[in-house]
């Protein structure tokens, strides 16, 4: 059976062939952010694929991985082209390098994590948060349920952390 | 002989093909918002163009190929409507960085003997029907599977998909919005001199800059403009292309949807404020025989102002990071060192997906372009060379030019041509 959501009045559908999204997704609902590691070459990889990237090895497990990051670039929409992100904007999305395996296995590669700006409770991110934000902004994972088995990945910022003073963001605002 | 001592790009081996294929025509429909037309009568209203430019008749021409995403009329219906019988044809999924791979595959089924001549169209109705900018039919399409890791997110159409591309160079170079605006104003003011251009107004750096946010860092005038028509490339072997009206524009070498590792989001393999003009120029250059030094005109895709700055960086016709400064200082636009879309390109004379660019700078090769300079008695315009709003277009001397196609960040095609010389 595929697992089918509404999600803000997008219906989002995981076929049931799909086992790498679905249990991606699965993960998430339970609140534990995993990603696939290739047997052979111990390396984690994002998004949910087939085989591994480095060594062609199709054998993988999923493994809990720390929702912990930097921003490393983003996407701040001020004209919304879906429907269901009319009266969202702006709205900001996050593309966040994870702490683990950052610069791994070569320099400029790393876990890019991509999910909207949220408040720590899971709401879009009000527009005096979205001006905090920019890259080298410390982010920490939120989950948002669509269904049963089913949720999605979102950041927040990681108050927690030591952040810059100033994140770089676009010179505009 | 082991695999690794077999070069990847071997420029001597007999399926080398430089010189030996040629564009004999081009055409097109006019571009404009409100087609009243088909994708299938667009189709035709280009190609009998082109085969009207080539002066070919529908037996000369048997083989096609178009491209799409779901939002098009195929081959076999476009030629029957042309009484034209297809020794060859394909219809390929996919937009930007189409025209210069189907370019390439046109001259390998030549090659192969599979058929003598190649239309190459794309038809489309991207403002009234399948909008290109993704709003209406493209956001309605159920969200699924891979899907899911973006357009849940509101990360969907191509300006928002490219951003963080965008952003990240301006973070890694300090390249400004008043730099990439160069780009707009270039583009506007080469379409100021086209009749066929969709918007001929002139913009300046402060009109983009004032324009609207849709998402940072593009503003309104930063963005492609939507438009119905269809375009149209004929491809042929050399020799025959000289039998044509026209004299041929001589493809030198070409690359076809050249791909950063991990296509699938480009962002995991990074940097991602490098795209993959910088994989694609170890073929183009090499094959062509020549360098970005040698080329006298750029075709770059300008889905946004900021595609045409890392294009032309990453393949070599400046410094990595000095993109800004080169789009911002005049040597691009008519009357520079090396304009780039002398047409006005997809941000002012419409959006074809790649295609207005290769016919311009065939026209271009041409010595022919198609302004408003007087028709001599010999049938050929007399070209003023003098820019001024209204005037000419044509590039004095050109010998050879190169385009750059652009699918997203990680994924491009190329193709360098020259005047013919027998």
């Amino acid at each position: 059976m595929p697992v089918q959501g509404d999600y803000m009045g997008m219906m989002l559908t995981i076929e049931d062939l799909d086992q790498e999204n679905l249990d991606f997704f699965r993960y998430c609902s339970k609140r534990d952010f995993r990603l696939q590691r290739g047997k052979s070459s111990g390396l984690l990889r994002y998004p949910p694929t087939t085989a591994c990237p480095w060594t062609t090895d199709r054998n993988s497990e999923w493994v809990s991985v720390e929702g912990k990051g930097v921003v490393h670039s983003y996407v701040e929409v001020h004209h919304p082209i879906q429907p269901a992100f009319q009266d969202k904007v702006p709205y900001m999305i996050i593309l966040a390098d994870l702490d683990t395996q950052k610069g791994e296995p070569s320099e400029h590669e790393a876990l890019r994590v991509a999910g909207n700006l949220m408040t720590a409770d899971g709401e879009f991110a009000p527009p005096e948060m979205i001006k905090r934000v920019g890259i080298g902004t410390r982010v920490k994972m939120v989950f948002k349920d669509v269904c049963d088995e089913f949720a999605l990945p979102h950041w927040t910022i990681d108050e927690d952390a030591d952040q810059p003073e100033f994140p770089w963001r676009y010179p505009q605002e | 002989m082991t695999l690794s001592s077999i070069s990847d790009h071997d420029v001597s081996s007999e399926k080398y093909l430089r010189g030996k294929y040629s564009i004999c025509g081009v055409g097109e429909t006019t571009y404009r918002r409100g087609s009243d037309a088909s994708t299938r009568s667009l189709a035709t209203w280009a190609i009998s163009n082109a085969m009207a430019d080539a002066g070919m008749k529908p037996e000369d021409v048997d083989g096609m190929l178009s491209y799409s995403g779901n939002d098009s009329t195929h081959a076999p219906w476009v030629a029957g409507d042309l009484g034209i019988r297809l020794n060859f044809y394909m219809d390929v999924h996919g937009g930007g960085s189409s025209t210069e791979a189907l370019i390439g595959i046109a001259m390998g089924v030549i090659e192969a003997g599979m058929c003598k001549t190649v239309a190459i169209y794309r038809a489309m109705n991207g403002y009234s029907a399948v909008r290109i900018g993704g709003t209406g039919a493209r956001s309605a399409v159920p969200i699924t599977g891979d899907q899911i890791h973006h357009r849940a997110y509101g990360w969907q159409s191509a300006g928002q998909m490219f951003a963080p591309t965008f952003l990240r160079h301006m973070y890694d170079y300090g390249t400004t919005p008043e730099q990439v605006a160069g780009v707009k104003v270039a583009h506007s003011k080469h379409a100021s001199n086209n009749p066929k251009a969709y918007y001929k107004k002139r913009y300046t750096i402060e009109d983009v800059i004032n324009s609207r946010i849709i998402c940072k860092p593009l503003h309104l005038l930063d963005c492609c403009v939507e438009t119905d028509n269809a375009t149209c490339i004929i491809v042929t072997r050399t020799e025959r292309a000289r039998d044509c009206i026209h004299p041929p524009a001589v493809i030198q070498s070409v690359v076809g949807r050249c791909c950063k590792p991990r296509i699938d989001m480009h962002y995991q393999h990074g940097p991602i404020s490098t795209v993959a003009g910088y994989y694609a120029k170890e073929i183009l250059w090499p094959n062509a025989g020549l360098g970005p030094e040698d080329v006298d005109i750029t075709g770059s895709y300008d889905a946004f102002t900021f595609t045409t700055m890392l294009q032309l960086e990453d393949y070599g016709f400046c410094k990595k990071g000095e993109g800004g400064s080169y789009v911002s200082d005049g040597t691009i636009e008519l009357g520079g060192k090396r304009p780039n879309n002398t047409s006005g390109g997809h941000l002012c004379e419409g959006y074809t997906h790649g295609m207005n660019m290769v016919i311009e700078n065939t026209r271009q090769l041409r010595g022919d372009v198609d302004d408003t300079c007087p028709i001599g008695p010999d049938g050929r315009r007399k070209h003023s060379h003098d820019y001024s709003e209204g005037g000419c277009r044509q590039v004095k001397n050109v010998e050879v030019t190169a385009n750059l196609g652009w699918a997203m960040p990680g994924t491009g095609s190329a193709m360098v041509m020259a005047k013919d010389h027998r």
